[in-house]
Order: C-alpha cells, then structure tokens, then sequence
C-alpha cells in the first residue's frame, strides 16, 4: 500500500514538472540545432547563438527590456513601499478603502491599461517611447510592490516603531533603521515580482510604446518571417540566468537558515 | 529626503528629454516588418549620410501599421506597408507624395513594377519586396503535375493539406479557384467560396501561418498554400519540395516603401528611400530576407541560379494571370463572415 502511494507520489510530480519543463526543453535542444527549421534536427551547433550577440537588433532590444525591467521595478520598489507605509498608518475607514483602490489595477486587464496609457500619453503630449516604456511599467508594477509589502507591515507590530522613538529615534531614523529592515523581505520579493512582471511584458509595452521595442515586441514582430532559433538562444540564455539567481537567492537562504539554527543551538547550550 | 527628491526629479527630467543633448542631427523613425532588412546597411545609410540617425522599430503585420501611423502623435518617417493598405492610406490621406527629384534610383526599379492600380504614378509609394501566392508540395507524395488550385481539393491527399489562416489569402485563391477576381465585390461570389472552403475542411490537416514552413520542411503534410519568398527558403531546406503558381492565376504581392504626411524629415527620408533603391542595398537586402526585389539593377547581380529560379523570377505569363490585392473598404466585412463560417464549420 504504501509503495503504491510512493509510486502515484512519484508519477504525478514527475508528470507536473514534465508538463512545466518540456516545451523550455525543446526550446533549449533546438537553439542547438543547425538548421533554422524547427523539428528537423540536422546537428549540433552553437551558430545562432554567434549570430544572437551579432543581431544589434535583438540586443538593442534586449538592453530596453532588461533596463526598463531594473528601473522600473526600482522605482516601484521606492514608491510602492512609501504608499504601503502610509497607507497601513490610515484610519480603518480610509484604509480599506485605498487598499482596495491601488489593487484594482492588480484584476485591470493589461489591455485596458495598455490603451488607457497610450491616450494619457498623447494627451498628455509625452514624446520619447522608452520614457512612455518606463512610465508604463512603474505604473503597473506600484501594485504589485504595495501588495507584497502590505502582509509584511501587518505581520510587524507598531510598537518596535514607538520603542524606537520612545529610544531617542527620530521619526525618520527609526523608519529607516527600524521599519524597513524589519518590513525588508516584502520589499525584496516585492522588487522581484516587479522586475519579472516588466520582463515578461507585451500587452502595455506594445499599446505604449514609440520607436523603442523590448523583446517581446520584437519577437512577435519578426512572426511573419518565422521566429528563428536565435531566439531559442536568447530565451536559454534568459532561463539559465534566471536558474542560476534563484539558486544563488535559495543557497544563501538555506545556508543562513543553517547558521541561525546553529546558534541557537549555541545558545541552547549556553543556557 | 529632499536632496532624494531633488534626484528623482533630475532622473525624470533627464529620462523625458533624451537625446536632446545632440541637437543638429536629424533621427528618422523607420517602421518595418520584423526580420526585413540586411540590418548593416542601416549604419551604410547613417555613415554615408553624417547627421541622421537610424531609430529602427518593426511591427507585425499592415493593419499593426496603419493604426501606429495614425495615431495623432505619431513619430515615423518611413514605413512598409503591403499594396491594399497603401490604398486605404492614400483613401484616408496619410501619405506625402514623393519628390522624385530626391530618389533618382528610381530608375533601377523594373517597369513592370511601377505605375500598379494601388498606386498609379507611384506618387506616394516605391516596392521594396515582391512576390506571389502559390502552391509549395513535396514531390515525394504529389506524383502528378500541380496546375491548378483544384488539387487542394482531391480526396487523394486528405489530411495532408496545409492551408493558409489568413482571410484574403485563403478566401483569394479560392475565389480564383473558382474563375472570380480576388478583388470581387459580389457577395454571391464570396459566399461560393465560402461554400467550397466547408467543404474542402475535411480534407485540411490545419490552418496555419508561420508554422506551414516548418511542416512542409519536415515531410509532414504534402500540400501547402504559401508565398513564393517561404517557398524559396523551404525548398532551399528540402530539395523535394516544388512551387507552382496555378493555372487560374493567383495574388501578386508587393511591399512598398512610403513617407507618412505626419513625417517632420521629408528630405532625409527621400534620401532614405532613394538609398534602398541603390543596386547594392537592394540585393544586400533580396540577398538576406530571400523574397523577390522589384530592383532591375540589383537582381543583375545576383547570380543566374536565383534570377533563373521561376520561384524567386516567375515569367512574365505567369505574372500577367496574377492580381494584386485593392482595398475593399467596408465589403471586407463579407469576407470575415464568410472566414468565420469556414473556421466555425
């Protein structure tokens, strides 16, 4: 009984994670591949991967997405845990009440987004695609960066914050010394969630830009000519990057887990 | 936190007014088809021209650029659209009408090519690419001669047809399948073809776009509807694989150059236009995207295996069977009833 329930364990997250990583396993065995035809493997080669970093296009593309993705998420990263804080600081009535205002966009589908930016722009006369870009993704990203701190400032309590004035603190230093570090894993995965969602954008990028095109925009404009396998190179690249982060992020936690665990065993013992 | 503020506001300023910094050099905005340039006679253009600069931007198909150029702020000076959207541009006034003074290269454009009914004079337009719509099959599976659209229709090659998933170009060669123009204005006609869609669907192994290429590479299907510049790369990737435009005739396609009127660089981008019309870039460009260049000059350099290549060079006859998409206005939406029926069928 039990080796059959080990058994459909086994299956059924092996089917899971099958059905997640197969289409990015073909993709990557594909960016190997020396013909351009996808499916028809003719022999290993690393060709398009010297012919990705000889596309100035692809790079050029490749710098906006990328650098839209760290100042966005930057800036939202600032704004949205300023908002957070003030906002958890409100009285219960006007609390709920703008809580549940800058979560709206959060269900807002990208498309109304996209098209409401767009004609703020031209209204607004804002020239310069990567400045629209840029603004675009801070706006969409604010939300997000709110919602992941918010849960953290519940979790704390206010009265670390009134010890550390009640200890000399000016208003401040004690937000920067007390509040935020203690709020500081919010604001991280916050920043990450913000840096992901710009990365991955199409729908607001392709109703809002101007003359300047991330990736996504790119890859889905070269459709008609037939996506070719410089972008299969392009996309392991990115997936390898993004592997290796998450490990680094996952090791360093697992490993400071260990150390904490230590000490306070030390401390046990101490005691 | 105010020297905070103070920085935030100078990163926006500095980030909303960007390349203001180089005052005296002219950028021209191009907007063209993803993949659809030899992109190092971009830094030609910007080294032989000292002062304008190349910002270059793709989209995804026509109707993709008729709404970027016309939206009210819109910021391009170049752009390429297809024959029938030429139309409707010049219909809703948008286009400049060009200088011809500023594009002698004019000249090494084939005669055959200028003055078409999307744009007599070519006061507004120069084509840039050209091709036709046709049949590409596996000779390994189709034995008998391929001569007319008739044989997407034989029970002999159920479930292994590929048609086209786009509206003209399906509807179109059924049209002319069926004797009728391409451009037809008669509802009567499109509901026939309509009808011979439905009942060719059993037959269809799918409707694609992109992907018939791979499929035909593969030996997966034996019979797909596709344009003669995909036809050339996939023959190039399978030796068994032939083109034929049918008997009945077919659609003859053209992509052309044009100047939107919202355009502030009327001279630089004539100059930009004139360039692509230079023998050298165009086949630099023929060369690299494999569909077929409209330029006299550049196609007598290339080498007599591709100009002698019916696909990439059909004769003169079987041009003259051929029709070239016009606008259909408000008809058009009898044709995406009829493909929507077809798709529901």
């Amino acid at each position: 009984m039990k080796k059959l329930r080990t058994f459909f364990k086994g299956t059924y997250l092996g089917l899971m994670l099958c059905f997640l990583y197969a289409p990015i396993l073909v993709l990557i065995v594909y960016s190997f591949n020396s013909s351009r035809t996808m499916g028809h493997w003719t022999g290993f080669s690393l060709s398009w991967y010297a012919a990705l970093f000889h596309d100035s296009m692809v790079m050029e593309a490749l710098t906006v997405t990328l650098t839209i993705a760290v100042l966005s998420a930057a800036v939202a990263t600032v704004i949205g845990t300023a908002a957070a804080i003030g906002i958890h600081s409100m009285r219960r009535g006007p609390r709920v009440a703008v809580e549940n205002i800058s979560q709206l966009p959060i269900v807002n589908p990208d498309l109304v987004t996209g098209i409401s930016l767009m004609m703020l722009f031209a209204f607004m006369n804002i020239k310069g695609g990567y400045v629209r870009m840029l603004i675009a993704h801070i706006t969409f990203n604010i939300p997000y960066v709110i919602f992941s701190v918010m849960p953290k400032l519940k979790q704390s309590s206010n009265a670390l914050y009134e010890a550390a004035l009640d200890l000399g603190c000016t208003p401040l230093t004690a937000l920067w010394r007390v509040v935020l570090p203690d709020i500081m894993p919010g604001i991280v995965s916050g920043f990450i969630l913000a840096f992901t969602l710009s990365l991955d954008d199409f729908v607001v990028s392709y109703f809002t830009t101007q003359g300047v095109q991330n990736l996504s925009i790119y890859i889905y404009s070269i459709a008609r000519k037939g996506i070719n396998p410089k972008i299969n190179a392009l996309s392991t690249l990115m997936f390898v990057a993004v592997l290796t982060l998450l490990m680094v992020v996952n090791l360093k936690s697992i490993k400071e887990e260990h150390k904490a665990a230590a000490q306070a065993k030390k401390a046990e013992a101490r005691s | 936190m105010k020297k905070l503020a103070f920085l935030l506001a100078l990163l926006l300023a500095a980030g909303l007014f960007p390349g203001c910094a180089n005052t005296g050099t002219v950028t021209l905005n191009v907007l063209n088809w993803g993949d659809y340039i030899d992109e190092t006679v971009l830094d030609q253009f910007e080294e032989e021209h000292p002062g304008v600069k190349i910002n270059y931007s793709t989209a995804a198909s026509n109707e993709e650029m008729l709404i970027k150029l016309s939206a009210p702020d819109s910021i391009y000076d170049i752009c390429f659209p297809s024959d029938y959207t030429i139309e409707k541009m010049i219909e809703k006034d948008m286009l400049h009408a060009l200088d011809k003074a500023n594009i002698p290269n004019l000249k090494n454009i084939d005669g055959r090519f200028l003055d078409l009914s999307f744009d007599p004079g070519n006061t507004y337009s120069v084509p840039y690419m050209w091709g036709t719509v046709g049949i590409l099959y596996n000779t390994k599976m189709v034995r008998e001669p391929v001569t007319s659209w008739k044989i997407l229709w034989d029970e002999q090659y159920k479930g292994q047809i590929l048609m086209y998933d786009s509206i003209r170009d399906t509807i179109g060669v059924t049209l002319k399948m069926l004797g009728y123009s391409i451009n037809t204005r008669n509802a009567a006609d499109v509901e026939a073809a309509r009808d011979a869609l439905i009942a060719q669907k059993p037959l269809v192994k799918a409707y694609l776009d992109d992907p018939i290429k791979d499929n035909m590479i593969n030996g997966s299907a034996a019979l797909a509807v596709v344009y003669s510049g995909d036809a050339m790369y996939c023959i190039g990737e399978n030796p068994d694989l032939a083109y034929a435009v049918p008997d009945e005739g077919s659609n003859l396609w053209f992509d052309n150059v044009i100047i939107p009127k919202t355009s502030k660089h009327y001279a630089e981008a004539e100059a930009f236009i004139n360039f692509l019309c230079d023998a050298e870039v165009a086949k630099k460009n023929t060369e690299y995207i494999g569909f077929s260049t409209p330029n006299a000059a550049a196609r007598a350099l290339l080498g007599a295996d591709i100009t002698d290549d019916p696909t990439y060079n059909p004769p003169q006859e079987v041009l003259d069977r051929c029709e070239v998409f016009r606008d259909l206005g408000d008809f058009i939406e009898v044709y995406n009833q009829a493909w929507n029926h077809v798709k529901s069928a």
